[in-house]
């Protein structure tokens, strides 16, 4: 088990610059996320610190110790591939202990030590089977196997789940989440989704365009976002954001969405926003934040109303879609005070967890 | 009423009927088609067993029916074949050629396929292309110049030569064939086996050629086939009796001028033809067995 820390760490293909001066530091029993879309340099910035990449410039060190010029075998690491890369002429048993007899372990510590991660992973009976005897999940399960038993320094996963269905994904993300609290060493995970991120990570590592656009614990990013980007990757459904202005109202601040919306700022975020009423403004809010008017004794002074374009129910909540001043925007009220598409229905939007981007730089203000 | 119940209940089984009346035209054509097909692939070899069982005086006698034996099965032609000629000689010595070239050609494809098809280097394209371009120069071209390099090394006339020349007919396709097959592995696999601690070679020795083993064996047979089966080479550069392969020497060793032996050409060409034979019935199942491994679940 070791820390794993990358400085200014660069990779170009040509002139294209997949990964661009990424600084990350994962310490020791860490289970880090690195998440973005495709080509975000997420999966070469795994594949650099397992060493299939070479690095054009910067550091990645293992444990304290630079690794750049180290092989793949020297690292110390193993990793899970998205199709499981098991060599199909061998069975489960020898797909695991591979790595061990190439490294000369002794016939009764391969077996031991194969029968322990086995039994971690519930794959005892299986062991004789040779892939394709296997199912997806099971295939996944001895791909995790055959990195349990070289009892790495650093677990690196690209992808694992991809190649699921959705059931099994669920299912598995729970596995590699439960085998992490079991063996606690540190893990580097790529993936593209970003639910796989939040429920997995103690940290998360959003990437864009090659570039890190935010570190943080999942709960971090989910309320603190600090780039449009991030704000609008990490939530599903994803958040809503819609050009506004901001305009001194009496005492407070409230944000004009259009000629008729215009919804106050709550006193706690005034004061943060007071010098912002000359820049061009996005107002940003996830749609379980905007539901159905609850009138409490008293009207909500963030109410508006709208009329709904699309309404999907989803069972425990319903999704409504309208349109503010040619933007989409998506509202997630109760199924019972759900209306019909193309009826009015009045909203009220939960302001406390509104946030403001700046529309030229993309940052959250 | 009653009508619009029945109609549904009509439609499919009328449909099912038909379906099974065309699968049955279907099979019955098949079976048509692959006896006749048989049957005009199988009539030259019954030809040859039925004249190399016949005695030379039943073959001179231009009354009798060729394609039936009429005054019994003899074996003399055989025993002649193989008392009276050299045809033991020529046998030994393709054997021994073709199993010398067709290690050759495997050691020299299976690492050339490897480099070529996955470790990436500059040219490798271009090199895996040159290779199946020089599959396509016929060997009635290469056989002059081919001449002067066998007799500069001091071989010709000696069977040691077409393990040495040989493989220049078999090594480009079944270089091309084994990147094919490398190609189609995917690339995970060896960075999953250089994750676990293999070198280049073990890489080849361990997970390679255990996957790619079909391609392996389509490779050797058709390096087999060539080896066993070429006729230029040898017609060029072998002329003594004791050096002279199966091919050749039984053509001229049997045909002297107009004085076809046909019964023992026959009983030649059958022996000939046996190693082969045995060859494909053996790896073919083992081909079969190494594509479908572990495809059925246990």
């Amino acid at each position: 088990m070791a820390e794993v820390s990358l400085q200014r760490v660069v990779k170009k293909y040509g002139d294209v610059e997949a990964v661009r001066a990424i600084d990350l530091d994962i310490p020791d029993n860490e289970f880090v996320v690195l998440v973005g879309p495709s080509g975000c340099g997420k999966s070469t910035t795994l594949r650099m610190i397992a060493g299939l990449e070479e690095l054009t410039s910067g550091d990645i060190r293992i444990g304290g110790e630079v690794v750049n010029d180290l092989p793949p075998k020297d690292r110390d690491i193993a990793m899970v591939f998205q199709n499981y890369a098991l060599y199909p002429h061998m069975t489960a048993f020898e797909n695991m202990s591979f790595g061990l007899r190439l490294r000369k372990f002794s016939k009764s510590e391969i077996k031991q030590r194969v029968e322990h991660a086995a039994r971690i992973l519930d794959i005892t009976e299986l062991l004789d089977r040779r892939p394709k005897a296997l199912s997806g999940g099971q295939r996944q399960r001895v791909a995790m196997g055959r990195a349990i038993v070289r009892n790495p320094k650093v677990f690196l996963f690209d992808e694992p789940l991809s190649n699921l269905d959705a059931k099994l994904r669920v299912q598995m993300r729970t596995e590699i989440k439960r085998v992490h609290q079991k063996v606690k060493t540190t893990t580097v995970y790529v993936t593209h989704d970003q639910i796989e991120a939040m429920t997995l990570a103690d940290r998360v590592v959003v990437m864009n365009n090659g570039r890190i656009e935010q570190i943080g614990t999942p709960q971090e990013l989910y309320h603190q976002p600090r780039t449009r980007f991030v704000a609008g990757f990490i939530g599903s459904p994803a958040m809503n954001f819609i050009p506004c202005t901001l305009e001194q109202n009496g005492a407070g601040l409230s944000v004009r969405l259009s000629q008729n919306i215009a919804l106050p700022v709550p006193a706690s975020k005034a004061a943060r926003y007071a010098n912002l009423s000359q820049r061009d403004l996005l107002f940003g809010l996830r749609p379980e934040h905007i539901t159905e008017a609850r009138s409490n004794g008293r009207t909500s002074p963030a109410t508006f109303t709208v009329t709904l374009d699309v309404v999907e129910p989803m069972g425990m909540e319903t999704m409504v879609f309208f349109n503010v001043n040619g933007t989409e925007v998506c509202g997630r009220v109760e199924p019972s005070s759900a209306r019909g598409a193309g009826e009015g229905m009045p909203l009220q939007g939960n302001m406390e967890h509104m946030h403001l981007i700046d529309a030229a730089t993309g940052a959250v203000l | 009423m009653t009508v619009s119940v029945a109609v549904p209940d009509v439609r499919p089984r009328a449909r099912r009927a038909s379906l099974h009346r065309t699968r049955r035209w279907a099979l019955f054509a098949s079976y048509f088609f692959l006896i006749l097909f048989a049957i005009f692939f199988l009539l030259p070899p019954y030809y040859m067993v039925v004249t190399a069982l016949k005695s030379d005086a039943e073959m001179a006698r231009m009354a009798t029916n060729p394609w039936i034996i009429a005054d019994g099965i003899t074996f003399d032609q055989f025993k002649i074949l193989f008392s009276q000629t050299d045809f033991l000689i020529y046998f030994k010595n393709t054997a021994i050629v073709t199993v010398c070239v067709v290690v050759i050609t495997m050691v020299i494809s299976v690492l050339a396929a490897f480099s070529l098809g996955r470790m990436r280097f500059w040219g490798s394209s271009i090199l895996a292309t040159g290779i199946f371009l020089t599959y396509l120069v016929p060997d009635t071209l290469l056989f002059i110049p081919m001449f002067q390099i066998v007799k500069a090394i001091g071989l010709l006339n000696s069977y040691w030569g077409m393990v040495l020349v040989y493989p220049t007919l078999t090594v480009p396709f079944c270089t091309w064939i084994m990147i094919g097959y490398f190609q189609s592995i995917p690339k995970e696999l060896d960075e999953a086996a250089l994750i676990d601690g293999a070198g280049h070679l073990q890489m080849l020795w361990k997970i390679f050629i255990p996957v790619a083993l079909p391609g392996i064996i389509a490779a050797t047979i058709f390096a087999f086939t060539v080896s066993w089966a070429a006729f230029v080479y040898p017609m060029a550069f072998l002329y003594s009796s004791d050096q002279q392969v199966l091919t050749v020497g039984t053509v001229t060793s049997l045909i002297r001028a107009d004085v076809y032996k046909w019964g023992m050409l026959m009983a030649g060409a059958l022996v000939a033809a046996a190693p082969p034979l045995v060859i494909y019935a053996f790896l073919m199942d083992y081909y079969i067995a190494g594509l479908t491994a572990g495809a059925t679940k246990g």
